[in-house]
């Protein structure tokens, strides 16, 4: 029993022997692992929040988009193929389908008094509302006697109508639209930071914006959209559902069998899926600078233990003396660079812990910490620890022992 | 017990060698008393780290009862120290922040393990089980050096080794270290191998042997 606790407790000596050594090494883990901890929890809590927003979407909408259309690869070249035909024809003959509204958007200058702004604006039919979850907090969505009258009447996201109107209270204000001066009657709940969120976005009925915009056509004399969006009735029918719109419109664009897609399907998942990643590789960048001082600290406990090993030459002479083994002493070192680099990783890790709740208590960012996070950490300062401790230690124990005793 | 034939040490000096020891030829019975004397540079500490497996002479051969130990491994020499020598220094060689007992417990640690029991009963042998938990720094010179013999002793080794173990303290303590080391001797049968410069402490011993230059010049017996 003893004899296995020996090691453990000469380690143990050594360090708390020289207290305000072992502090000042282990600090460097410390703060290396703090530092992994926070930013790793910060990546990770924003990786959960764009999640949780595309969510917000519904997680049964589907978008078509025109052309090949691919997130995170070059966006060239997008083929004008998409029509409000198409998305008639796909409410018609694909079943399963909840709601469905095409859109046309355009950047547009928005005016009111001295405040404009340039914006996306959107037009569609009211559907789009649900469709795409989206809830009023003030005023409402435009109705489908706004659609069919083209009643020039707008919905405003939550940043055009801070950037327009400041405290003013949109609702049932004019504002100038491109060439034609619309009403606003409802402005919409925040949905977040997000890639084209609805927060900087303006809707109004598509009837509406074709008499400031001219709709473009395709050569078959359809109208063009920028995406139709609908949702399924049950999740469980999405991916039926892509595969009907997928053969619909080959058909209705009269496709080959040879020829790709001009359109392109995405479900919320697979949006999600590719920020997800999207999210992960930025989550490690950070985690990787952060690693940076981890290896700093390594590389601090290597130096403290060669000063150690030096300031402690005789000791090592005492102990191969008394029969220690090159291993004994070079055990020893490890051991205590192996604690050292452990207890550090530990604090570091609650230290980072306790950063990082307070970044996301005080509301400067959504924070996550995950288990995989800690187990990574506190395993790669210890093996920190073991590596950089190698040399020092095997430096250690191949010390002669009569030069060891005669060292003062 | 020791058997050293035709012992030589050389060490490497720039392009030249330096012969330290040179022919030495001895042989020790157990339970002997063995005082080794001679100038500075005569050899003497080189002669006691080869016989405490320390060192690996350049040539001859070395056999520590009976078994050639002069080309064994380093790791399989410091098992020979470990289980069958004890070291006392001329510096004490205690740690510093380890109490009286810790460091005789230190005795035990790469042979069997640390044992607190045995450790004590080592202090009470050198009657100092009262200054068990007071560090080197706090005991006297003749303290430090019963508390060595004790950590030397805690692995009942049958041979002990002892490098001017009085040259540090005053007459009356050293007097005390060397009746503790004649004592074990005739008491337990230990083997006793010890460096001086006192010629009083050598006519303790049964023989007396005297190094110049690397070799043996006479011996007496007591």
């Amino acid at each position: 029993m003893r004899k296995w606790l020996d090691p453990i407790t000469t380690a143990w000596n050594g360090v708390i022997t020289h207290k305000l050594r072992s502090f000042l090494t282990m600090l460097g883990i410390v703060i290396g692992v703090g530092a992994v901890i926070t930013l790793m929890s910060v990546g990770r809590g924003a990786e959960e929040q764009i999640l949780t927003n595309i969510q917000s979407l519904g997680s049964n909408l589907i978008t078509v988009r025109p052309g090949a259309f691919t997130f995170g690869g070059v966006r060239g070249g997008v083929s004008q193929t998409l029509t409000i035909e198409d998305s008639q024809a796909i409410a018609g003959q694909v079943p399963n389908i909840a709601a469905i509204a095409p859109s046309y958007t355009s950047s547009l200058q928005l005016v009111y008094g001295d405040s404009n702004t340039d914006s996306q604006v959107t037009g569609t039919t009211p559907e789009y509302m649900a469709v795409n979850n989206l809830e009023t907090a003030g005023g409402s969505f435009f109705s489908y006697d706004d659609y069919q009258r083209s009643n020039k009447v707008v919905v405003l996201g939550t940043n055009v109508a801070d950037t327009l109107f400041g405290d003013t209270n949109p609702i049932g204000q004019q504002i100038r639209m491109g060439t034609i001066i619309v009403r606003v009657i409802g402005v919409l709940e925040s949905k977040g930071f997000m890639f084209g969120s609805p927060d900087d976005a303006v809707y109004i009925p598509l009837t509406a914006m074709q008499q400031t915009v001219a709709q473009p056509r395709t050569p078959q004399g359809g109208r063009i959209v920028s995406a139709i969006s609908l949702t399924v009735s049950d999740e469980s029918h999405t991916q039926s559902v892509i595969d009907s719109i997928t053969s619909l419109l080959r058909t209705q664009h009269h496709l080959t069998a040879m020829a790709e897609d001009d359109f392109n399907i995405m479900s919320t998942e697979e949006i999600a899926a590719t920020f997800s990643e999207a999210m992960g590789t930025m989550t490690l960048l950070l985690g990787a600078i952060a690693a940076i001082s981890l290896l700093v600290g390594g590389i601090g406990v290597m130096n403290i233990m060669l000063v150690s090993v030096l300031e402690r030459t005789r000791e090592i002479g005492i102990r191969k003396a008394l029969g220690a083994r090159e291993r004994d002493i070079w055990g020893q070192f490890l051991i205590e660079a192996a604690f050292l680099s452990f207890a550090g990783g530990i604090i570091g890790v609650v230290g980072g812990w306790g950063i990082s709740f307070l970044i996301d208590s005080m509301g400067i960012m959504t924070t996550l910490i995950t288990p995989d996070i800690v187990i990574l950490a506190v395993s790669v300062s210890v093996g920190i620890g073991l590596f950089f401790g190698f040399y020092p230690a095997w430096n250690a124990s191949r010390l002669n022992p009569i030069d060891a005793l005669r060292s003062e | 017990m020791i058997k050293l034939e035709n012992i030589t040490k050389t060490y490497p000096m720039g392009k030249r060698e330096l012969t330290v020891l040179s022919g030495i030829n001895l042989h020790i019975k157990q339970g002997e008393l063995v005082a080794i004397m001679g100038p500075s540079g005569s050899g003497k500490s080189t002669m006691l780290n080869l016989i405490g497996c320390l060192d690996k002479p350049t040539s001859g051969n070395y056999y520590l009862e009976d078994k050639e130990v002069s080309r064994l491994s380093g790791g399989e020499l410091a098992q020979v120290r470990g289980k069958k020598i004890g070291f006392i220094f001329q510096t004490f060689n205690l740690l510093p922040r380890l109490s009286a007992l810790a460091n005789v417990e230190l005795g035990m640690r790469y042979v069997g393990g640390s044992d607190r029991k045995k450790a004590t009963e080592a202090l009470v042998r050198v009657g100092l089980e009262e200054r068990a938990n007071h560090r080197p720094t706090e005991l006297s010179g003749g303290e430090q050096q019963r508390v060595a013999i004790a950590r030397a002793l805690v692995k009942n080794p049958p041979l002990l080794l002892a490098d001017e173990p009085t040259g540090n303290l005053d007459s009356k303590s050293g007097e005390g270290i060397i009746s503790m080391l004649t004592s074990l001797h005739a008491e337990q049968g230990i083997t006793v191998i010890m460096i001086t410069h006192d010629a009083n402490i050598a006519h303790h011993c049964q023989r007396i042997i005297h190094l110049k230059d690397g070799e043996i010049v006479t011996e007496e017996t007591a």
